[in-house]
Formats: C-alpha cells, sequence, structure tokens
C-alpha cells in the first residue's frame, strides 16, 4: 500500500477525448457536410473538404471479456490505424477511411460472431441492465432475454427492410437502469409479491423511519414484531417498486413464484415528428422462463412484425398505435385488455379516453 | 477449483444462435479466470431456481472517493467463493466512447491483472463497467488506471457520469460540441462526481440535435440538446436530386412535418422557418439536402428520470435556447442554483425531476431566479386554482393600487 499512496492521483478525470480521435476525424471536426447508408450497418460522411470517413457498425452482447475487446484491438489495428468507437446502444463502430477495407472487415467480424447493422430503419441493439449476472434486485435475468430476443430478430437488425425505426430495451426492474420507458418496445422484470420481511435483522441493518418514508403509497409502517422493532407492509397497498428494499436489505422482494415480465410498447425519445412519449403497457405479464423465455421472445416477434407490417413508411411504434388507436392495437395485437391495463397512480385520469374518436 | 468444469447446461442454450452470446463470453475469461468460472456456476444457479443470488450492496470504494465502486457479494460465498466479492467498477468513458487500440489494451491489461476480465461496454449511464473485483483489488486497481490516464465514474447521490453523443466528430447534425462540454463538465464538477452529497443522483446528457442519441431528454437530470434558431439550410439542386431519383417528397418529407410548415411544389421546397419545431424529420430524410440553421445552440431541459420513486418523467424546458460556448457559464450558474435549492430542499432520493413536481415549476424557477417563459410548457393551466401571493386591504388608495 505505501507505494500506492505516494504517486496517488485523484480526480484527474477521463482521458481527453482528442487522444483518441482518429487524424481523419481530428481535420473534419464539425466539418461533416453530409451521410449516406451505403449498405446494412455501414455508412459514409462526407465532409466540405471531400473527405469520406466509412463506418462500420457491429453488435455486441454489451457483456464482454477482454479476449474480444482485445480482438476488437486487433481488427482496429488491421483495417482503422488503431482506433474505433462504441456507441450509445453498445455497438462497436469501426472508422474506416479505405472504402476497400470494409468488405474484409465485415469478413472478420463475422468470423468473430458480430453481425453488422443496425443503422437506419432496423433494430439496434437492445440497451440492458445487469440481470442475475450482477444485481441484487432483479426480477428476471437480462442478458439471457436479451440474446434470446435478438436471436430471433437479428434478421431485422442485419438489414433495414422496417418501416422505421424500431428500439428494444430491457430493465431487470422498476429501477430500470436501462431506463425502457421511452422505448418502441421495452421489456420490464416486474415483482409481484409484497416484501418478505427480515423482522429478525431490520433493525440492525436499516433505519425504520427511513423504510417507512422509503413507500410512495405509505404501506409500510413502524411496528414491534416478537418483541424487535420492525415494520409490517399493508400489503394491498404495495405496488411492488421495490424501493424499500433498495433502502433495506431486508425487505426482500425477489420471489421465483411471482416475479416475471412485463412487455410495454410505443415510446420513443427522438424529437422527430411526433414529441418523445412514454411506453405504455401492452402485456402485464409474462412467466420468467429461463434459459429462452420462450413466451417473451414470441411476444416481442410478434409485436415488431406487427407493426413492420401495418406501420406507415418512418412511422414508430408508438406513432402507428396513436393513429390507429389503442383498442385496435389491443385487438390487432390479440391482447386481452384487462384491469392491469389501466393506469391508478398519480394523474391516471389523464389516460382515461376522453372524447368519442373511436373506431368500430 | 480450475480443473472442476462447472456443468451449465442451461446456460449453454445462450451459445446457439447468431446474435453474440454472452455466455461464450463469460466461458472466455473463464479460461483463465476463477471468478468468471464461479459467475457461471451461479448464473446457472438463478437459471435454474429463477432468482439472484446477489447481497444487496456494501459500501466499498477507494480512498476519498464515495462513488465509482458498487459493492457486490454473493449470497452463497461457500459454494462460490471466487465471487464472495464481486464488485463493479464504473470508469469515466471518454467523450464520444472514442478510443484507440492501445488504450484499450492498457484497461484489458489492468483488469487482466486485478478482476474477472468481464465488462461492459459500456453501461447504460456511459461508463465502461469493470464487472467483479474483490475489495484488496481496488486501490491498486484505482492506482493503475490513473497511471494509465482513467479515473472512476460516478455512483450514488453524486454527478453521474456526463455522456453524449459522436457530436461534431462525425455526425454532420451536431448543432454544439457535444463532445467538449462533457469534457468540461465531467472536468469541472470532479468534487460533485466522486463525492456523494445530494440528495440522489444527478445526471447531464449532451445531444447534439433534436434526435437526441444518447436519451437525454429521457434519462438526464439536465438534458442539453442541439437546435438552431434560424432557417434550415437547403440545397435546392440536392432536393432536385433526391426527387430525381425517386423520393416522393411529398408523401416522405412534406406530409411528415408536424409543423405543417412545408410545401413541395414539384420544383422547390419552401419552408416556413418560423413555424418549424426543428423535429429533425425532413433533414433525417434529406441530409444532402437540408440541414440544421447556422445559428446553433441547444435547448436546455430538465427533470427526466426513470420511474423509482414517484414515476417517470420526461425533461421539461428550462431554456429554450441558449449558446453553447466554453466556459458554459450560463449553465454552471443555473446548475449551482439548482443543486443549492435541491440540496437545501429536497428529500432523500428525491431526483431533481421530482423536486420540482413537489414544489410547483414556478415555485422552482423563482428559487433558480429565472424567468417563466412559455416554451416551458405544453399549455398553460386547465384549473383556476392560482396561489395569488398578496392581496390588497380596504384602506389601501387607489393611488398604492396602480
Amino acid at each position: 500500500m505505501p507505494e500506492v499512496m505516494q504517486e496517488r492521483l485523484t480526480d484527474i478525470g477521463p482521458p481527453h477525448y482528442d487522444k483518441f480521435l482518429p487524424p481523419i476525424v481530428k481535420e473534419n471536426y464539425g466539418k461533416w457536410r453530409y451521410h449516406e447508408v451505403i449498405k446494412p450497418g455501414v455508412m459514409v460522411h462526407v465532409s466540405e473538404t471531400g473527405k469520406k470517413l466509412f463506418t462500420v457498425r457491429a453488435a455486441s452482447p454489451r457483456l464482454i471479456s477482454i479476449e474480444k475487446i482485445r480482438n476488437y484491438a486487433d481488427l482496429a489495428d488491421k483495417y482503422c490505424d488503431g482506433y474505433l468507437r462504441f456507441t450509445s446502444r453498445h455497438n462497436v463502430e469501426f472508422l474506416l477511411t479505405k472504402e476497400e477495407n470494409i468488405d474484409p472487415l465485415i469478413k472478420d467480424l463475422r468470423v468473430l460472431g458480430h453481425p453488422v447493422g443496425g443503422i437506419q430503419n432496423s433494430i439496434s441493439s437492445i440497451v440492458h441492465t445487469q440481470g442475475w449476472i450482477h444485481c441484487h434486485s432483479a426480477a428476471t435475468d437480462a442478458s439471457g432475454i436479451v440474446k434470446s430476443v435478438m436471436d430471433e430478430l437479428v434478421g431485422y437488425f442485419e438489414t433495414m427492410v422496417l418501416p422505421g425505426k424500431l428500439r428494444i430495451a430491457l430493465a431487470c426492474c422498476l429501477n430500470m437502469c436501462g431506463a425502457v420507458h421511452c422505448s418502441d418496445i421495452a421489456i420490464l422484470g416486474i415483482h409481484r409479491r409484497p416484501p418478505k420481511i427480515d423482522h429478525e435483522n431490520l433493525h440492525k441493518t436499516c433505519e425504520i423511519p427511513s423504510v417507512s418514508a422509503s413507500c410512495p403509497t405509505a404501506a409500510i409502517r413502524p411496528a414491534t414484531v416478537g418483541g424487535k422493532p420492525s415494520v409490517e407492509v399493508i400489503e394491498e397497498r404495495c405496488m411492488f417498486c421495490a424501493n424499500c428494499y433498495t433502502v433495506c436489505p431486508s425487505m426482500k422482494l425477489n420471489d421465483p413464484l411471482n416475479d416475471g415480465v412485463s412487455i410495454w410498447v410505443g415510446g420513443k425519445v427522438s424529437n422527430a415528428r411526433h414529441e418523445p412519449m412514454f411506453s405504455k403497457l401492452a402485456i402485464p405479464f409474462l412467466p420468467n422462463n429461463p434459459p429462452r423465455w420462450p413466451e417473451v421472445t414470441d411476444a416481442v416477434k410478434g409485436l415488431v412484425e406487427l407493426w413492420a407490417k401495418n406501420a406507415r413508411k418512418y412511422e414508430r411504434m408508438g406513432e402507428w398505435i396513436n393513429r390507429i388507436g389503442w383498442p385496435k392495437f389491443f385487438q390487432m395485437a390479440g391482447i386481452e385488455f384487462q384491469k392491469e391495463h389501466i393506469d391508478d397512480f398519480k394523474h391516471a385520469g389523464l389516460t382515461y379516453k376522453r372524447s368519442t374518436h373511436l373506431t368500430f | 477449483m480450475a480443473d472442476t468444469v462447472v456443468k451449465t447446461p442451461k446456460l449453454d442454450e445462450l451459445e446457439k444462435g447468431k446474435w453474440p452470446s454472452f455466455v461464450k463470453e463469460i466461458k472466455m475469461a473463464a479460461k483463465t479466470s476463477p471468478m468468471a468460472q464461479d459467475l457461471l456456476g451461479q448464473l446457472e444457479l438463478s437459471y435454474e431456481q429463477k432468482l439472484g443470488h446477489w447481497k444487496h450492496g456494501g459500501i466499498v470504494g477507494v480512498m476519498g472517493y464515495g462513488g465509482g465502486v458498487i459493492g457486490r457479494y454473493s449470497d452463497m460465498p461457500d459454494k462460490f467463493p471466487n465471487v464472495s466479492h464481486f464488485h463493479t467498477i464504473r470508469i469515466n468513458q471518454p467523450s464520444g466512447w472514442f478510443y484507440t487500440s492501445k488504450a484499450l489494451r492498457t484497461l484489458c491489461d489492468i483488469w487482466e491483472k486485478h478482476g474477472s476480465g468481464l465488462t461492459n461496454m459500456h453501461g447504460s449511464t456511459g461508463d465502461i463497467i469493470f464487472l467483479g473485483t474483490s475489495t484488496p483489488h481496488l486501490e491498486p486497481i484505482f492506482s493503475e488506471l490513473t497511471k494509465a490516464g482513467f479515473d472512476l465514474g460516478g455512483s450514488g447521490s453524486d454527478v453521474r457520469t456526463p455522456s453524449c453523443c459522436v457530436g461534431p466528430a462525425r455526425c454532420e447534425w451536431a448543432c454544439y460540441d457535444t463532445l467538449a462540454m462533457a469534457y468540461d463538465l465531467t472536468m469541472s464538477f470532479q468534487d460533485e462526481l466522486h463525492r456523494p452529497a445530494f440528495p440522489y443522483k444527478f445526471k447531464f446528457k449532451m445531444s447534439g440535435c433534436p434526435n437526441d442519441c444518447v436519451a437525454s431528454i429521457a434519462r438526464s437530470d439536465m438534458s442539453i440538446i442541439g437546435t438552431w434558431r434560424d432557417s434550415i439550410q437547403i440545397d435546392k439542386d440536392a432536393v432536385a436530386e433526391y426527387a430525381s431519383r425517386g423520393m416522393d417528397i411529398k408523401a416522405d418529407v412534406v406530409d411528415n412535418c408536424p409543423a405543417k410548415c412545408m410545401e413541395w411544389d414539384g420544383k422547390e421546397l419552401h419552408i416556413e422557418n418560423s413555424y418549424c419545431r426543428r423535429c429533425m424529420h425532413c433533414i433525417n430524410v434529406m441530409p444532402k439536402a437540408l440541414r440544421p440553421g447556422k445559428d446553433r445552440g441547444a435547448t436546455v431541459l430538465i427533470g427526466a428520470k426513470a420511474p423509482i420513486i414517484e414515476g417517470a418523467l420526461l425533461a421539461s424546458v428550462l431554456y429554450p435556447f441558449v449558446k453553447i460556448e466554453a466556459p458554459y457559464q450560463q449553465i454552471k450558474d443555473v446548475v449551482a442554483k439548482i443543486w443549492d435549492v435541491w440540496c437545501e430542499e429536497g428529500k432523500n432520493r428525491e431526483r431533481i425531476g421530482e423536486f420540482i413536481q413537489r414544489v410547483g415549476l414556478g415555485n422552482f424557477l423563482d428559487a433558480i431566479e429565472v424567468e417563466p417563459v412559455a416554451e416551458m410548457v405544453a399549455h398553460p393551466r386547465e384549473n383556476p386554482y392560482v396561489f395569488y401571493e398578496e392581496y390588497f386591504e380596504e384602506d389601501e388608495t387607489a393611488e398604492e393600487q396602480k
């Protein structure tokens, strides 16, 4: 330790990005004139100076080993003078100045098992969370569902045949580290059983007032159980948000009998055409069925194909549903409308249908 | 333990199929890492039981920092001793996620020596994620990272690692330099990033245009989205070229304009720019012909978050348009005021968006000394319950009433 202390650097921040920009990017920084998508997963950006930068985008499982990162580094050395970048959806992008390198690079990526695509009217990689690989509050796994769903949908990653963009995201609990709440299709892990309270240990590990205060529906109140200070939960008020578990490990919500997955649709982030929108509940519950989650995979694939068949050019999932109306969506998707679909949280009334604009 | 190969029949199913397999990645790491081997074993058990086996958090970190390391412990340390500690390290990514192969190899070498060899490139907030190490390795990792020029990212109730889109580095639509601003804010707020002192997390995300490739409007407490004030730049010849190459400009472009501010007479495209909503659709469809205007800056929005606790929020407008130029003083000044009010009045685990919902946007604007403007609301209030703060008494003269 002492030698560590001597040269201890802190608060240095990240390396300056300038060190990692390829020369062609430095020379044309802020001078890009336009871009064209040449083929799936490949685009060219053309500068005002006439210089061309080719991008090849490849899928990644997000969870990658250092061996894979070294493979990427080797490819960057071989084709891109040692430069590469990643995207906000976990894809890896190789930046080429030589057009003739595109196809050999794609071939090498295929050998490595990484499909090329995810640009324009395609499904890009699924933004997702840690799941059972690394999280204490996960109601489902993340990587396993993503892998299973994308095995089904990879054809839409590698082509541009969809009406518009489709963005899928997965979060393994309501904390939504993957912020799935504005996605065309969101896959969300949910709990359905109120916390099982560890009365033996709660008073040792948690502050009772904080546990009480953590509940957004005031369902938790202090109580003495078995002579020990603890809390009690008014179960009919619990909406399974697990905020109490986040502040107190003795309020466990994970429960294999009741945990599962819900599916949400119609959200978007981009301002193009329609303003950004939240995703809305399509399927309240599907079971956790590892390793391949067939119910979830089928549901997502069905929704993608329904939209692909019926949406107009450029229409995102939510724009399509806005046009046809939710009753028609449920009918076309073959999803039974249930009580769970009706909002009963804050401002729920704003989500009721307040007109006679109905289709029959 | 390296000689006992873990049986993972369920996970093995996920090695099949065309999409890249995370199980293959864990197995790659498991060739040399006992941690990755035990991770496979524990994950297989989770797949059998439909239940995670990680204990709730745990406060670990490097000296002098309160964030950047997420403590993680197996709840079955006897069965899987090599993941009894399995902490995550968040490393602040370079702006725009650009790397050299050399920098990546340096990171890999550090992680090979001190951890599981598993990463996320990248985490949801944007950091490089090193998945799985034990407490004694934390200081050595930190020391080697900083020597290599890297530092930790945020976690807990602090400034989370700012992130930005590819911006002017490779995008013609960038209305300001997102990479420079992300870097500048990150460096300016190092103390706030490493030492949690807020009611809850605070995220900055910078998108160069309203397409918002880093989802800032959905995911950041302060969202800075590039835009322009003047007219869309039109290259008439390029428009004609799109038309001659078969694009149906009326159907594809004009009819999709949310403001209905465009006309196409078969020869020329007219845009009534004073009604343009800067949605980007027409520019997205015809990138060779249309470009954002020249008077560029950003719309600054505030308060996005995921559902926990009081419901999900999209960010709402704070400044309709600001010029974005270093040292970004206007933004930094308002951020300081926002943090003052929120740290003083905010409740534990209350994001700024929830705080604004609780106290009211009008009161919040008073507190941070920003004038209300119509761009901040989707529409004015629909109820008559106005909280007037002053009223006249009987004996006040007509003169005073003026």
